[in-house]
Formats: C-alpha cells, sequence, structure tokens
C-alpha cells in the first residue's frame, strides 16, 4: 500500500529544489517540465496561491491528530487534537503579527493523513513547517521541539525529490529553525531541552521545507488551566524563533525555474 | 405390579439427579472454556513465547537492558541483568525483548506497554533484524514523540549492547508494516542498531535513471527500505509483509 507511493518520485516543489540543483550539475534539468506527470497528492485548495517573493513567507502550522483520532488523552479529560487547535489559533496570530502568512492544515475537527498535510507545505514556495503536538509524558511545563533524524539523500540525477524523504535535502534547514524555536522555548519554559532533538517523525519525514514538530508537556496535568496557560508563551516563542530564522532560510535564485 | 412402579420411579428420580450434577458440571466447563476464549490471541501467543526467556541451559550471561532512568524517565539507562542468554542472534534477540517487555522491577520505568508481547523476531542475511510485536505495542503505549520514541530506543540500544549481529530493525505490528508507532514515531524505515559497514554487502549502487529511488546509502540515522535489496522481501506492494521464506533466511532459527 505505501510501497507505489514510495517508488512514485515525485517533483515537490521547483524552489527550494533549486537551492540544491544550483550546487549539482544537473542543474540544467527543469524539474517544472517533469511535474505535471509525476503523482504528487493533491494541493489543498486552501492553500492560496502567494506571491514569488523570495525568502521566507508562509508558515504551514500543523495542529497533530483530530476527527476520530484525539491524539494523547489526560485524567482530567484534556485531549490533545482540542489544545493543539487553540495553539495554532494563537500562534497563528502571534506569526500573522510578524508578518507571516499562515496555512492550518485543519480548520476543524478533521484528521487529514499526514500526506495531506505535507501537501499543504510543498505545494508553497517559501514555507516553514510547524507540527503542534502535547505529549502524554515528559516535565509538565516543558516544551520539546523535534527534527527528523537523518534520511540518506534523496538526490539520484534526475532533479526529482522522492516523496517518501522529501524531508531529507531541508533537514540541516530544519536543524536551524529547530534550534531557534527551542532556544526562546527554553528561555521561557525552564527545564525545556537548549536545542532541538531529533526523532524519526512520519509527519516531518515528507514535507519538503524546514519542518519541525513542538511537542508540549503534558496532558497529564491535575487542571486543564496549567496547560492553557502555556499556550501564549509557546505560540509567541514559535514565531519568534521563525521570524529569527527568516534570515538564515535563504532561497538562491534558480535559473528556469518558475515563470 | 407396584414394585415395578417404585423401582421405576427410583430410577427416574435416579437419573434426574444424575443429569443435575452432570448439569453443575457442563456449566462450569462452559464457563471455564468461555473464560479461555476471552484470553484474547495474543495473551495466549505471549504464553507460549514466555518459555523461551527461561531457557536454564543456556550460560549465564549480564544483559545490558535499556529502560527509562529514574534520575530522569525522558531518558534511558541501561540496567544488568543476569539472563541465561543463547549464542543464537535470534533466539536472543527474542530473550533480549522479552525480557525487555516483562519490565524492571519499577514498573514505572517501563518503556514498553506491559501488555505488548513479541510475536517473533527475524534476521535477514543483511543484518537487518525484523521485531514483530503485537497490537498492544502501538495501541497501550502513552501517545506523543517522546514515549514512542523512548520506546523504540529502549529496543534498538537493548538490542545494540546484547545483540551485535543485529545491524538495524524493522519493526511489525502483527505482522504488517504500519506507518507510525502510535501517531507520531515513523516505523516504514529501518532504526539503525549496530552499524557495521565492513560487514555490509556492496551495497546494490546501480545507477539505473529507471529506478532512481532504489539506491540504497551508507549507514543513516533512518533508512528508506530499498526497493529491491538481498532477497529480503520486506514489502511486497500493498499487501502485508511475508516474511516466510526459509530458504532466503537461514540465518533464522528453527522454530522450537
Amino acid at each position: 500500500m505505501r510501497l507505489p507511493l514510495s517508488l512514485a518520485v515525485v517533483a515537490l516543489l521547483p524552489l527550494p529544489l533549486a537551492a540544491l540543483l544550483s550546487a549539482g550539475p544537473q542543474s540544467s534539468a527543469p524539474p517544472s517540465a517533469a511535474s505535471p506527470q509525476t503523482a504528487a497528492p493533491p494541493a489543498p485548495q486552501n492553500a492560496a496561491p502567494v506571491a514569488q517573493r523570495s525568502g521566507l513567507n508562509i508558515v504551514v502550522l500543523d495542529p497533530g491528530h483530530g476527527g476520530t483520532d484525539s491524539g494523547a488523552r489526560g485524567t482530567a479529560g484534556i485531549r490533545e487534537s482540542e489544545i493543539v487547535m487553540d495553539l495554532a489559533a494563537q500562534t497563528k496570530q502571534a506569526l500573522e503579527a510578524q508578518g507571516f502568512q499562515v496555512l492550518l492544515t485543519r480548520q476543524g475537527n478533521d484528521n487529514p493523513s499526514f500526506d495531506d498535510r505535507s501537501a499543504m507545505a510543498n505545494a508553497q514556495r517559501g514555507a516553514v513547517f510547524v507540527s503542534l503536538h502535547v505529549a502524554s509524558t515528559g516535565l509538565a511545563g516543558t516544551v520539546r521541539v523535534y527534527v527528523n533524524s537523518d534520511l540518506p539523500s534523496a538526490f539520484d540525477g534526475t532533479g526529482l525529490i522522492p516523496w517518501d524523504r522529501a524531508q531529507a535535502p531541508f533537514l540541516p534547514l530544519s536543524h536551524k529553525l529547530g534550534d531557534f524555536v527551542q532556544g526562546f522555548l527554553s528561555d521561557r519554559f525552564k527545564g525545556s531541552p537548549a536545542n532541538a532533538q531529533t526523532a524519526a517523525l512520519r509527519q516531518l519525514r515528507t514535507t519538503a521545507a524546514p519542518a519541525i514538530a513542538v511537542e508540549v508537556s503534558s496532558v497529564i496535568v491535575e487542571d486543564r488551566a496549567e496547560l492553557e496557560h502555556m499556550v501564549p508563551g509557546v505560540a509567541d516563542a514559535i514565531a519568534r524563533g521563525v521570524a529569527a530564522f527568516r534570515p538564515v532560510y535563504v532561497v538562491p535564485a534558480m535559473p528556469g525555474a518558475g515563470p | 405390579m407396584k414394585r415395578w412402579r417404585n423401582l421405576w420411579v427410583g430410577v427416574l428420580a435416579l437419573t434426574v439427579l444424575a443429569a443435575g450434577l452432570y448439569f453443575r458440571a457442563l456449566r462450569r466447563h462452559v464457563k471455564t472454556t468461555a473464560k479461555l476464549q476471552q484470553q484474547s490471541e495474543e495473551q495466549a501467543r505471549r504464553e507460549l513465547t514466555q518459555p523461551i526467556t527461561a531457557n536454564s541451559g543456556e550460560p549465564m550471561v549480564k544483559a545490558k537492558l535499556f529502560w527509562a532512568s529514574a534520575a530522569n524517565d525522558s531518558t534511558l539507562a541501561p540496567v544488568t541483568v543476569d539472563l541465561p542468554l543463547s549464542s543464537d542472534p535470534v533466539v536472543r534477540a527474542k530473550q533480549v525483548l522479552n525480557t525487555l517487555l516483562a519490565g524492571p522491577v519499577d514498573a514505572d520505568l517501563r518503556t514498553l506497554p506491559p501488555d505488548a508481547a513479541l510475536l517473533e523476531f527475524y534476521l535477514l542475511p543483511d543484518g537487518t533484524g525484523v521485531a514483530d510485536f503485537s497490537e498492544a505495542l502501538g495501541t497501550s503505549i502513552p501517545s506523543g514523540i517522546e514515549s514512542e520514541q523512548l520506546a523504540v530506543d529502549s529496543i534498538t540500544k537493548t538490542l545494540a549492547a546484547n545483540v551485535p549481529e543485529v545491524q538495524r530493525l524493522r519493526i511489525l505490528i502483527h505482522g504488517q508494516e504500519v506507518d507510525t508507532l502510535a501517531g507520531h514515531l515513523d516505523l516504514t524505515g529501518t532504526f539503525p542498531v549496530n552499524p557495521h559497514p565492513a560487514l555490509l554487502k556492496s551495497p546494490p549502487s546501480k545507477s539505473a535513471p529507471a529506478q532512481p529511488v532504489s539506491q540504497s546509502t551508507a549507514p543513516a540515522a533512518f533508512e528508506r527500505p530499498p526497493a529491491e535489496s538481498n532477497g529480503s522481501k520486506l514489502t511486497p506492494a500493498g499487501a502485508a509483509v511475508k516474511l516466510t521464506g526459509p530458504a532466503q533466511t537461514p540465518e533464522r532459527a528453527p522454530k522450537s
């Protein structure tokens, strides 16, 4: 079931791809010519076309779980899927105040697939992807940032990125973004680690953009208010981290890419 | 005539009494049978797999098992346990993983759910270990990036410390390749255990442009399965993972 998808070589997005192609001898291969024949999952309808400015413009926020999947569930009736929606809404506000365009992978209590969520970022130029989670473990009141663990290089000379390893070329940028966000989080939430950690995360693996997951501890609190008090601080730290990352995210111009 | 009638009534009364006694025994039997059926298939299988750890014929070895650290339960700490371990890597892997599943003395330091069971362990010729766990591994574990990663780390570190033949590990749930452990951690690839590049067979670096994805690379922290590799048919498209092929996996231990 997964293998045909993983074998489908998919051109994800021309611009960040261009950054990597320009380093190789195959930079003359026009990836845009191949993309119409590839089997990329359809980009969500609400992914608005974005002005092609260079640099980082868009933040795709991914409130984890949803629908029948409530994620981590606490003793006090706390559901991860609900807390992350609240966190996404407040992070959106904080990011918009910094001048970013923000897209959410889900609007209500639905549960898009991992690939649909990734596709939302993959369809954009100059986007970063931030997946939001609440843990059922960990020291209450701490927040951890995760970056996908190392993936084998996705480059094969055809200029296409395999969908199932889409994150591979973005890992260095993801680490930088993760460290920025984790830095602001550990300033505010004592006991949080100083640097981003790595984990094999399914959601990040198929995301062709600098991508991190932020996990708040935890649903196992006596009172829901404890967790809700953390939300504005987490939202603010994410917005500051992404803003600090903005100058690092330089998208080189791509010869022949895009109109 | 009267004597016959009395005898007849006596026989009838005895029959009723015997039937009553038999009925009670029958009910008890039905109850125990029903209770047995309630025991899930997994539990039954777990009971079958348990005795393998208690194989006293093997020499006692100081095995290193990784459970959560008492100081900081977000990290792992090694615990040395005296175990009778087999020299066969597959049996040995089963022994240490079953001990890991059984849990530490302090149950709070478990990394794997108590109702999870190791169903089977395979070692492919290329050094890939395949651990097949029951569904409970995914359904009973506390959902979250940290908890799921701790679970997988405890498995890979325990294998790394005790079974040097396992170079990388793939985790299956009830014989199937699944997307994630419990919604976060990616189980579609392999996890590094004992990377020994010298022991690796020459990578099939076919530069066929038609199949660019199938190129294998040096051991990385998380490897995608090569589309075609040394005869280890792990992922037939769409179907449940089939690992039955004794001819292809000579290193597999005979099932006891």
